[in-house]
């Protein structure tokens, strides 16, 4: 039986202290700190600490780990070396550009290589993570639009749409306009219906976060260029497209991608990630600076577009991530990222085929890619929900899928489990599913048991907050 | 594949894909075949040799970013895969470890800081700092952001691209002949000042004492004040609490690489009473269905993945393994070794300022500095530069280019990394290349 490690570890605030040393502070007293409330501790009781707490957690390296829309593949370890080369970490963001050519000789060879990936005419590796990158490429639409005399207002987004697609394109300021999916798709009929010389962009999935390719993408494509909008493309679902199709052949004008989930960079419990943002050519001038240009055998940071948007985080974008995602390229090259997508495809259709039946039904029809949404709506005269599904998945060691997403499934549960696992991985995956759906009610509804805690309380942590060592007392003792 | 294709019932792979248009349909990508380990090793390997690190060749940059040291352990601990390969602790039942690790993480950050609330991370600094001034704007309800003129270039753009479709003016204030905002000059803006960002260190490495004052000036316009910080200082130096501060933000360089400026964490702390407009990830204690302690994700009403087009911010994705290096360092260091670290770094910078005194360069502020401060040499500045670099050694940050004012002037950055010999090194060659030049 699968059991996670428990340690009640606890918190470094109430581990054992080494003896004090004193510090002269040779500060005025002005300014002078007297108090600093944190711990001194041994090295050695610092890293059985976090080894131990790293035991109670679970990772890729773990197992199976199919949240849909998250690419959560295997990281190669080669990868984690080359970022930890002094070359990569212990260089300076302001060193003279003849110091740096390794890095922005990296940088610009992964722009190109990304250019051909996607069918796109230019990129700029600054923005930090997906989201970032939406950001970018809002600004970019904008600064588009206001270049041609024009302040159009809106963008539109479907309802499957990730949550962080409306929220970026309020955040650059514009208004967001919803429009309901037909069949698990974009409905033609809401979108000419909203599309007019308002729209600024129209931002798109594809697949979508049903896992379903909007097959009508040409069509969309030339709607909203008949507006003058520009079509956005969210590359979170890149992973099922490599080498079979690309966005800037869709009709797309900008795209960003995740490189911690399509190209194999790790995701770090949340990040550090990569989101690039590649556009076509008339557009490159509205690129964030600076620019990695190549001169002859030498690579410079350009800060010359005058129509550039500025600059969109501290420096470059996350080196590291950038270089682990090359590498992953250069070890794939063009036949291993065409498998990569083909056997992505394939083992969600596969786990698909073994999962939908008679408890877990398959909204929508048509075929599915690299991710696929099931809901779990069968289950709820047991009394049983996504959730507790979700929960009992973790006493058998398997990380649950994405639950209660996209919102226009009724207990949704968004499985993506790419090209990384076995097809016997696959099969225990869907044996499980299938089994929990008929175990005893209250057992599932009980779940987690093997885990080191049982279900969360999360109600309680929002509605008296402890954020800090300092703050527990009452309902959540110490 | 073969196996999954006979299971499916297909016989060609490419029956998956029919929904893609003929029209678009491509057979591979124009790069070229994927190589074998070994080779891309070499490869990547091979390219890196061109870049000059640290190890190659002592830098004095400053500019908000230095080397510092990492002990080994931090790297040990973050290479612990059960972290590294995990995403977002979305199910906590199985993420106790790193849901700790965070909440371990804002402890501490709010212990330096002396604020109340710290979020899991931000991008950067910057990006925090486009955060902070549209979170100023949404508790306030004003339009004016205030930043001195001496900010970071990279920091202000930032910040123009997350304001300016916030409809949030961004209006600096000039610097004293001592190299510090003149935080009178907010009063011109009357009542309209949505929030005022002030640095301890400035960007040319001054600390900030005028405590009183500054308190009072924040008082007097009803605005918010946001504070970007160096944690390191924080150990030594009254928080910026202390200061009235109603937000905190800073480069979370502690346990992370320079990295070539990526890779690191942006941090953000504020006050309980406008946690509801924060942006970010937040971790909080509770309790399981047993009554045990446990941590978990929280507030999450705030976020995009909830509240769609009305969040506080677009933030998924953050920085959080930066975060876990971040609480490894400082529990490695622990509080001892964490303020002789810092002052190790302001004798070190005093150390070089007096030696770069010594050999001719003009100090152009008296002010007290921590770990970065400004030069001029009496020869050109980028000529200086340039024959250091053919010594091995690259020279200070030119501030010219930004700073007309300063023309001349140079943002030396000093560490624990730099020793008395690499000082007194660079001051000899200086004074040789001065020479020279």
């Amino acid at each position: 039986m699968y059991r996670m490690a428990n340690y009640d570890e606890p918190l470094l605030n109430e581990m054992e202290e080494r003896k004090e040393r004193h510090v002269e502070v040779k500060l005025p007293d002005k300014i002078r700190r007297t108090e600093l409330n944190l711990p001194s501790l041994s090295e050695r009781d610092v890293v059985k600490h976090f080894t131990h707490l790293s035991q109670m957690n679970y990772g890729v390296d773990t197992g199976i780990y199919p949240l849909g829309s998250c690419t959560m593949k295997y990281n190669p370890k080669l990868l984690e070396e080359l970022a930890g080369s002094e070359k990569v970490e212990n260089i300076h963001p302001y060193q003279d550009e003849s110091t740096v050519q390794g890095s922005l000789e990296i940088m610009h060879k992964l722009e190109e290589t990304l250019c051909r990936i996607t069918g796109m005419d230019a990129f700029s590796l600054q923005p930090v993570a997906g989201a970032h990158g939406e950001f970018t490429g809002m600004l970019i639409a904008r600064a588009y639009h206001e270049s041609n005399g024009e302040e159009r207002k809106e963008v539109i987004v479907p309802d499957s749409a990730h949550g962080t697609n409306p929220a970026s394109a309020r955040m650059a300021g514009f208004e967001v306009v919803e429009i309901p999916s037909r069949d698990g798709r974009v409905d033609m009929d809401a979108l000419r219906s909203v599309l007019s010389e308002n729209t600024a962009a129209f931002m798109l999935t594809n697949p979508n976060t049903l896992g379903i390719f909007e097959k009508d993408i040409l069509e969309i494509s030339r709607e909203v260029r008949k507006v003058g909008a520009l079509l956005y493309y969210d590359g979170a679902n890149l992973n099922a497209i490599m080498g079979k199709a690309r966005p800037g052949d869709m009709g797309f004008d900008i795209v960003h991608l995740n490189l911690h989930k399509t190209f194999a960079t790790p995701h770090g419990g949340g990040g550090p990630g990569a989101g690039p943002v590649g556009v076509k050519a008339e557009l490159e001038r509205f690129l964030p600076v600076p620019r990695v240009v190549r001169k002859g055998n030498n690579y410079h940071l350009d800060y010359g577009s005058r129509h550039s948007i500025g600059k969109v985080s501290n420096f470059y974008g996350n080196f590291p991530v950038l270089l682990k995602a090359y590498a992953y390229i250069l070890l794939k090259g063009s036949d291993g990222l065409k498998e990569v997508t083909e056997r992505a495809v394939l083992n969600s259709n596969y786990l698909m085929s073994r999962i939908v039946g008679k408890h877990y039904s398959l909204p929508f029809g048509g075929s599915r890619m690299h991710e696929f949404v099931v809901s779990a709506k069968n289950l709820k005269e047991k009394g049983i929900r996504a959730l507790d599904v979700a929960k009992r998945l973790l006493d058998y060691g398997l990380h649950p899928p994405t639950i209660y997403f996209p919102l226009i499934v009724e207990e949704a549960m968004m499985i993506e489990p790419t090209e990384s696992e076995s097809m016997e991985t696959l099969d225990k995956y869907a044996e499980v599913m299938n089994k929990i759906a008929e175990e005893d009610t209250e057992l599932v509804k009980n779940a987690p048991s093997n885990a080191p805690i049982g279900r969360v309380d999360e109600a309680l942590a929002a509605r008296s907050p402890v954020l800090k060592w300092s703050d527990f007392s009452g309902q959540v003792p110490g | 594949m073969k196996g999954l294709m006979e299971k499916l019932g297909i016989e060609n792979v490419d029956e998956l894909f029919e929904d893609i248009p003929e029209e678009i349909k491509i057979d591979g990508l124009d790069i070229p075949p994927g190589k074998e380990e070994i080779e891309v090793d070499r490869e990547i390997r091979g390219i890196l040799k061109k870049n000059k690190s640290f190890d190659d060749m002592p830098s004095f940059l400053g500019g908000g970013i230095k080397h510092h040291y990492v002990p080994p352990a931090v790297r040990h601990i973050i290479s612990r895969s059960e972290f590294y390969t995990a995403y977002t602790p979305y199910q906590p039942e199985f993420s106790q470890g790193i849901l700790q690790s965070m909440f371990e993480y804002q402890s501490v950050v709010c212990e330096l800081t002396g604020m109340d609330v710290a979020n899991i991370s931000m991008y950067d600094a910057a990006t925090a700092l486009g955060e902070a001034a549209r979170m100023s704007k949404r508790v306030s309800r004003k339009n004016v952001f205030i930043i001195p003129k001496n900010v970071s270039w990279e920091k202000k753009d930032v910040l123009l691209n997350y304001a300016k479709n916030a409809e949030i003016k961004v209006e600096e204030i000039s610097y004293d002949e001592n190299g510090m905002a003149d935080i009178y000059e907010v009063e011109k803006y009357g009542g309209e000042v949505a929030g005022i960002y002030l640095e301890n260190p400035n960007f040319f490495g001054i600390m900030e004492d005028r405590i009183d004052e500054i308190k009072e000036m924040k008082e007097k316009t009803g605005a918010m004040l946001v504070m970007g910080v160096d944690p390191l200082l924080l150990s030594v130096a009254k928080p910026p609490s202390e200061y009235g501060a109603d937000i905190v933000i800073g480069d979370g360089w502690m346990g992370n690489p320079m990295n070539f400026g990526g890779s690191r964490l942006g941090i953000f702390s504020c006050r309980k009473e406008h946690i509801r407009q924060m942006p970010g990830r937040i971790i909080g204690a509770t309790v399981d269905k047993n009554g045990k302690r446990a941590f978990c994700m929280t507030l999450q009403t705030r976020e995009q993945h909830i509240r769609r087009g009305k969040a506080t911010s677009n933030i998924c994705s953050n920085e959080a393994l930066c975060a876990i290096a971040f609480v490894s360092y400082v529990a490695i260091m622990g509080r001892d070794g964490l303020r002789k670290v810092a002052i190790r770094n302001m004798e070190n910078a005093q150390y070089a300022a007096a030696k770069l005194s010594s050999i001719g360069f003009e100090m152009p502020f008296s002010s007290n500095f921590f770990n970065e401060f400004v030069a001029i040499p009496p020869v050109d500045a980028e000529s200086l530069n340039k024959k250091l670099l053919e010594r091995g050694i690259h020279g200070a940050l030119l501030l010219g280019h930004r700073f007309p004012e300063l023309g001349n002037g140079l943002l030396y950055g000093i560490t624990e990394m730099h020793t008395k010999e690499m000082i007194d090194r660079m001051a000899e060659i200086t004074k040789e290349a001065m020479d020279d030049v």
